[in-house]
């Protein structure tokens, strides 16, 4: 090399990454970023390097020893653990000599030795690590002539889960998940040494929301997951990546089918959103796309019952109603549950008709304007030094948000603070946590924001806020005015919306939000006092999902004439005068938005199911009938028209477009009404404040329509502080009276400590007496007396 | 039969007869030598005291001047190893070792129940000269006696104002907590007892990245020291390094206790001068082993616990010295030395060692856990008359995945074989996997004619001791 | 079937208080556990993982790593015979089938009266006066076929009683820090400086 003049080079070279590494990778040079493991960085350069243990999103732990590689050291060449060794400046690593092939084959013949030789029965067969490395770097024969280790065979350890220990390799892969990423460490390695095995404690199952991610994690077959067992081999499953939309977390999956059947979710590594993880209510709601009980043509009531008719019959039946109806009667509820595609051709027809009663939430989140705040994305808030907590439990709601925070606070790059009624999932990893009834969070914002100790973490870098509806038994307006107080505070904050439906805030954005203040309660009010005269469910449950379950059966009774366009004769879709069949997730293609304002895609795997057909279909031919035609009959038409009728959909949103990460859209923000926090009424007599809050497994009817799920419920109960309890003078378990001027029910009582006294918390939507029958909308909080029977 | 637990002796651990110098033993002669009247009355907290009168950087310059290598294994010097941890880190803490398991290992137990005042003085030492601000006295499970007399000296020395608050009314405090294991061998290797300190599964951490030093208890910086290195320091600090490195070599100094168990006349523990006694010296002489039972041949010994290969008469004449041991082939570790006469059954003995490895392997690394279980399973069919001659291959095949590459041991003339030297490579974590493989290897190595015996033979041996 | 009693509550909260992080409480709780019932039972699993703030699936598999806890009950008395090199080559093997013969059970069993259980022990740190056993971890040295047969007598007859309890005590001293001596742990986190003594000054 020839001598160079350091000083002109570095001035000409452009400045280099000050924490970028090269390294050597068997000859080849490749930049890496300090603290990289040799392994991820191998990975990066396209080097594989065979692993068991290791999982990129988990700390590493260096046990199953497959990944030794050589690593050029003072005294020659040595042996280490790619998945546990960082990668150095100038380091030579060789992944293929003699020495290395000699560790992993001796690797893969030790943990042979112990392994049941049941592949041709075994789920993972065709899709296992292990098959495959025993091929590719294995001796091909064993010399392991002893007995093997048996155990019981496959037991389950959970609702969802089966363990088989035989074939367990033990690679803590499903341990180290359990307490690092999902933070319910019941399951663990027990005993020692050969007799080593993964086990939960006698009769405490691994009842965690986050299950179905070990059997997906785990490198043979000794974790399967119940709704899959021997349902299909892996060659025989064809998949497409998608995005799952059983909440607006927006994880990414594939979707795998066999014969038309869908088979199994599996979480995709996105980093900006689910980093390859699943809650188990999304994983394994596929059973419910797979019921019997789907709606698979369209039906019209004559009587009590219904009876099956032709699209055609029932488009024109419906078209006549809408056409005779007085102008400014016609409204539209739900599409929170489809595509953007779906929801932005209702959206159309609705301009198109001149529907101003169109809500497409119902009465159980926030109002739209919480998207007029500056917006943050979920990587923004795991970078936050502060988020403050206005929202109810993520674990049971946005349970992969729930992980993704969680991560952050345990690695300690957020603080969180909290303020709820009740402790949370997040509250044991919270820097502060707040307990404020319900009604009082606005006073509690401001209290935190006079602590100088606060004010000074807050000062100490961005502030996120996750915004949503914790209690539905307390007016939307608290949160809004709670978020404000801390705008008012920190006007730089920015806002995570943790709205909850699957599409919410797509269906909101692209058209379907309400109009002049016309929201789910006033339309369900004016449908009540006989001024709907036609009232399409846009696979909305009002019955089902209002609050006030008094305004629900109103609504629906009240409305002269109704459409119910979804997948299930869902309880509202009862009443209904015309049901039309929707297709479902994994039937069709489009795009879907999630909390974030992420623009994913969706795809079809299968056929839809009987006639059933898009909801952005049904819009186009009703509008076609009605005399507004779109002339549309592609989803790439439809996105088409999105990407010039909506400002920040180009073409970057149509489903073609939108990898794996996605595109956030950012809608121009409109002015913001401020809220105020409403006072509130003395409580009287009735010494309990209620805290209606959803669980992850309620009535919804993906969930009772998934076998798998049906049962994980945990029904309706009264939950209260232990001394409350002995105040009532009623047992633990014991059925309760719970009432108010409104109405009564009776509920089993539970005590929990965790509860502060004088709430009462009663989970939503269970199989059970309805608190719902004590919400009244107008009431901004809800008071209950309990008393023993 | 001997009952009396620490009392009298049939003759007393630590030999009190010859005139060596007695660094860490000097106390065993008494009957009270546990308690703190006797501990006072023999210097004791002398040593903490000429500490506490001089800057915490001066008693550690004089702990790293005097070389006190760490006396669990891997002969660290304890100076340097406190100089390991980060700047301006705290909190940091000590963690005392005291989990005493390896086979063929006696001498921290007797330190602890002999003389557990000394250990403390040598822990407060340890804390005041690098900062350590709490201290965890970590003893093997199984040692109830130990567990109480220094459960015992700890309450005397707390309420005498040696341990605690202000100690000896300086600025100087710290807290002595006594913890206990529950059974488990591998919880000896420092981050395993990290781990079982926390309350954990006692699983090592991988190093690197990390040694205790820099990240340890609840991820602070962390010593770990040996009961006997801590013993050593009052002494040290009560006549300085310069009377300690008189002793032994330079690069050995001082003394170290060792336990020679096994085929001997007088087995027992005796301290030692570094760098100089050979294992002649201490095998065959008169102030320690006085020879071989019986008069018997010496067939072969284990020079530094279980886990080191062995040596066979042609290794009598290695003084204790690291430098000298490891290009022989083995190493010191953990001062104990286990005979075997002419009459031991040379397969059975290095199954007793591989058996204990594979029970005590805690299951982490796949080398250690299934390769551990497999050699003992292949061997014991070997000894038990079923084996073949595929299966001594195979053992050496199983170690090959635990250890690649030459594996350490012993030079032999009759064989013609030169030593290959310590320390080897190896797959795993720590070191208890490839400790299974040392004694079949050693064994195989040096007498596989035994095992051809067994395996050509095909005969059923009948079971007996491990001595004929 | 029993969680920690009143008392014992109160010891286990003196003891993990003396831990920066609870946690480090486990195995000493699981002592006192053992100590309570003889061996370690679910609901004191259960318990302990309420104390320390563990789920009870950890303080199982923490508890299950190590030998000396036991999750069915054994004998009043545990005698644990050495079997590893020092003693095997000393005799420990003939031991274990005299003590075998003489209780009439094999190694791991217990005898009908509940009295005896026999374990083959890894080495007990007693390599010098082997082969050794020990009797609920207090130790007999060079233990012959004969002493072997007076410990059972003197057991039996109750002679022993007053230096070795019942299995599930192992030392019957416990430590106790004066709340006026004692420093006191801190959590990790709560401490952001060095040592007071550390000013490069003599402490005195
Ligand atoms: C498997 C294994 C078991 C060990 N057992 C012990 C032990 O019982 N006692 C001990 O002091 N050191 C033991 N060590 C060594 C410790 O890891 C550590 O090096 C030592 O306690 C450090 O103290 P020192 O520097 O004072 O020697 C063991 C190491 C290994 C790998
Ligand atoms: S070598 Fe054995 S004992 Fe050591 S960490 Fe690995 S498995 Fe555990
Ligand atoms: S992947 Fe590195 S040790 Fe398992």
């Amino acid at each position: 090399m020839t001598t160079i003049d350091t000083n002109t080079e570095a001035a000409e070279m452009p400045e280099r990454d000050p924490n970028a590494v090269s390294i050597t990778i068997n000859g080849r040079t490749v930049e890496a970023q300090k603290g990289d493991l040799i392994i991820a960085a191998a990975d990066a350069a396209d080097e594989f390097i065979p692993r068991f243990c290791y999982h990129p999103r988990m700390s590493p732990v260096g046990m199953c020893r497959q990944c030794l590689v050589e690593v050029e050291g003072p005294r020659g060449p040595m042996m280490v653990v790619s998945c546990m060794t960082p990668v150095a400046e100038g380091q030579i690593v060789r992944t293929d000599t003699p020495q290395v092939k000699r560790a992993q084959e001796g690797m893969i013949e030790l943990l042979l030795a112990n392994h049941p030789l049941d592949c041709p029965v075994c789920d993972k067969g065709g899709e296992c690590p292990l098959q495959d490395q025993a091929f590719s770097h294995g001796a091909g024969e064993s010399r392991f002539v002893e007995e093997k280790r048996h155990y019981e065979k496959p037991i389950a350890i959970s609702e969802l889960v089966f363990l088989d220990r035989e074939r367990c390799i033990l690679c803590d892969r499903c341990t180290r998940f359990a307490d690092e990423v999902a933070g319910d460490p019941l399951i663990s390695f027990t005993q020692r040494g050969n007799n080593t095995q993964v086990m939960t404690f006698p009769d405490e199952p691994f009842a965690s929301y986050f299950s179905g991610n070990v059997v997906q994690i785990c490198p043979v077959g000794a974790l399967t997951a119940q709704p899959y067992r021997f349902k299909a081999r892996p060659w025989d499953l064809e998949q497409r990546e998608s995005t799952c939309t059983t909440c607006s977390v927006g994880c990414r999956t594939v979707v795998q089918s066999s014969r038309d059947e869908l088979l199994r979710y599996q979480g995709v590594d996105s980093d900006p959103v689910n980093w390859g993880w699943l809650c188990d209510r999304g994983r394994f709601n596929f059973q419910s796309v797979n019921s019997e009980d789907r709606l698979e043509s369209p039906q019209v009531k004559s009587g009590d019952s219904f009876e099956t008719t032709s699209w055609s019959a029932a488009l024109d039946t419906i078209s006549r109603t809408i056409r005779h109806a007085t102008p400014g009667s016609v409204a539209i509820l739900g599409g929170a549950r489809g595509t953007n595609e779906d929801a932005f051709m209702w959206a159309q027809l609705a301009d198109a008709m001149g529907v101003t009663m169109r809500d497409a939430q119902l009465d159980d989140g926030l109002p739209a304007s919480i998207f007029n705040y500056s917006q943050a994305t979920i990587d923004a808030a795991c970078k936050a030094a502060t988020v403050i907590l206005l929202a109810p439990d993520l674990k049971e709601e946005l349970p992969v948000l729930h992980i993704r925070l969680r991560d952050a606070a345990e690695k300690k790059k957020i603080r969180i603070i909290e303020i709820s009624a009740c402790e949370t999932g997040l509250t044991k990893h919270a820097w502060r946590s707040v307990r404020a009834e319900s009604g009082t969070s606005v006073t509690a914002v401001q209290q935190l924001m006079a602590d100088p100790v606060v004010a000074a973490q807050i000062a100490s870098g961005s502030v996120v806020v996750v915004a949503g509806r914790a209690n539905l038994a307390e007016g939307a307006e608290h949160t809004m005015a709670a978020v404000d107080a801390v705008i008012a505070a920190v006007p730089t904050a920015s806002v995570l919306p943790a709205l909850r439906r699957g599409n919410v805030r797509g269906a909101l954005t692209l058209g379907l939000a309400p109009q002049n203040g016309n929201d789910a309660v006033s339309i369900l009010e004016a449908s009540a006092n006989g001024h709907v005269e036609c009232l399409i469910l846009l696979g909305a449950d009002p019955m089902n999902d209002v609050a006030d379950a008094d305004l629900a059966r109103r609504g629906i009774a009240g409305a002269r004439f109704v459409v119910a366009i979804d997948t299930f004769l869902t309880q509202s879709a009862a009443h209904a005068d015309i049901v039309l069949p929707a297709s479902a997730y994994g039937e069709k293609d489009g795009t879907t938005m999630n909390l974030e304002g992420r623009v994913t895609n969706v795809v079809q795997k299968i056929t839809p199911r009987g006639t059933s057909r898009a909801d952005w279909m049904i819009a186009a031919e009703l509008g076609f009938l009605l005399g507004h035609d779109t002339d549309v009959t592609t989803l790439a038409d439809v996105q088409k028209l999105m990407a010039k009728k909506v400002a920040g959909f180009g073409t970057t949103t149509t489903a073609v477009a939108v990898k794996r990460d996605g595109v956030v859209v950012s809608i121009p923000t409109p002015t913001r009404t401020a809220f105020a926090a409403p006072t509130i009424a003395a409580r009287n007599s009735y010494e309990f404040r209620v805290d209606v809050s959803r669980k992850l497994y309620d009535r919804a009817v993906g969930t009772i329509t998934s076998p798998a799920l049906v049962n994980l419920a945990p029904g309706a109960s009264v939950t209260i502080h232990p001394l409350d309890l002995e105040r009532v003078g009623a047992a633990e378990g014991a059925n309760v009276r719970v009432s108010n001027n409104h109405s009564s029910i009776v509920l089993p009582v539970r005590s929990n400590e965790k509860v502060p006294r004088g709430t009462a918390v009663v989970p939503f939507n269970q199989p059970g007496a309805d608190i719902r029958e004590l919400v009244r909308h107008g009431d901004s909080v809800v008071d209950v007396r309990i008393e023993s029977m | 039969m001997t009952s009396n637990p620490g009392g009298t002796w049939p003759h007393a651990p630590g030999f009190i007869e010859g005139d060596r110098p007695r660094i860490v033993t000097s106390r065993f002669e008494y009957e009270d030598s546990y308690t703190l009247q006797r501990y006072l009355a023999t210097d004791g907290y002398s040593g903490l005291r000429a500490a506490l009168g001089r800057p915490a950087t001066e008693v550690h310059d004089e702990v790293k001047n005097a070389t006190v290598l760490g006396r669990g294994g891997a002969g660290f010097p304890a100076g340097n190893k406190w100089g390991l941890t980060p700047q301006g880190v705290w909190p940091r803490y000590l963690v005392v070792n005291g989990d005493e398991s390896e086979p063929g290992t006696y001498k921290d137990r007797l330190l602890m129940e002999r003389d557990p005042h000394q250990l403390i003085e040598g822990c407060l030492i340890a804390c005041y000269a690098a900062g350590l601000s709490q201290c965890f006295l970590y003893v093997r499970g199984e040692m109830a006696l130990a567990q109480e007399r220094i459960a015992t000296a700890l309450n005397e020395a707390y309420a005498a104002g040696y341990v605690g608050k202000n100690i000896l009314g300086s600025k100087f405090s710290v807290d002595i907590v006594l913890h206990w294991g529950a059974g488990a061998y591998v919880v000896g290797e420092e981050t395993a007892l990290i781990e079982s300190l926390e309350g954990n599964r006692g699983m090592p951490r991988l190093k690197p990245p990390y040694f205790p030093a820099a990240i340890g208890l609840y991820g602070q910086p962390t010593i770990v020291n040996n009961v006997e290195t801590l013993a050593n320091l009052p002494w040290l600090l009560r006549n300085g390094a310069e009377a300690y490195t008189a002793i032994g070599t330079a690069t050995s100094p001082g003394t170290r206790m060792v336990a020679v168990s096994g085929h001997v006349k007088r087995p027992g523990v005796y301290e030692i001068i570094n760098g100089i006694t050979t294992f002649r010296d201490l095998l065959y002489g008169e102030e320690f082993c006085q020879g071989i039972r019986n008069g018997n041949e010496l067939k072969a010994f284990v020079p530094g616990g279980g886990s080191a290969p062995w040596f066979t008469p042609d290794q009598l004449d290695l003084p204790f010295e690291a430098s000298q041991v490891g290009p022989a082939g083995s190493m010191l570790g953990s001062g104990a030395i286990m005979v075997m006469d002419s009459t031991t059954d040379i397969p059975r003995a290095a199954l007793t060692l591989t058996r204990f490895y594979a029970h005590e392997s805690c299951g982490k690394c796949t080398p250690c856990r299934e390769g551990g279980t497999w050699l003992e399973r292949i061997l014991s069919r070997v000894v038990d008359g079923k084996g073949t001659d595929a299966d001594l291959d195979q053992m050496f095949e199983v170690g090959e995945s635990i250890c690649p590459g030459a594996f350490p041991h012993a030079s032999n003339e009759k064989l013609g074989i030169t030593a290959v030297p310590f320390p080897y490579r190896m797959n795993t974590i720590c070191f208890v996997g490839p400790s299974a493989y040392a004694p079949v290897h050693s064994a195989l190595t040096l007498f596989r004619e035994e095992f051809e015996a067994r395996v050509t033979k095909r005969t059923l041996i009948p079971v007996t001791a491990v001595a004929q | 079937m029993a969680r920690l009693t009143e008392e014992n509550v109160r010891l286990a909260r003196e003891i993990i208080g003396r831990y920066p992080k609870p946690r480090s409480a486990t195995i000493p709780l699981l002592h006192l556990a053992q100590e309570q019932d003889g061996h370690i039972t679910n609901d004191a699993m259960a318990h302990i993982g309420e104390l320390v703030g563990a789920t009870s699936a950890e303080v199982y598999g923490t508890a299950s790593f190590y030998e000396m806890f036991k999750f069915e009950p054994v004998g009043k008395y545990l005698i644990n015979i050495c079997g590893t090199m020092s003693c095997a080559l000393m005799g420990g093997e003939e031991l274990m089938h005299h003590a075998e013969s003489r209780l009439g059970i094999h190694m791991g069993g217990t005898t009908s009266d509940g009295l005896f259980t026999l374990e083959k022990a890894e080495c007990q740190a007693a390599c010098t006066e082997a082969p050794c056993l020990q009797v609920n971890y207090r130790y007999r040295y060079r233990v012959t076929s004969e002493n072997f047969d007076t410990l059972i007598d003197q057991l039996q007859a109750g002679e022993l009683n007053s230096e070795i309890p019942a299995h599930g005590t192992v030392a019957s001293v416990r430590q106790h820090i004066p709340a006026d001596r004692g420093v006191g742990a801190v959590a990790p986190e709560d401490v952001t400086e060095g040592p007071a003594w550390l000013d490069g000054k003599a402490a005195l």
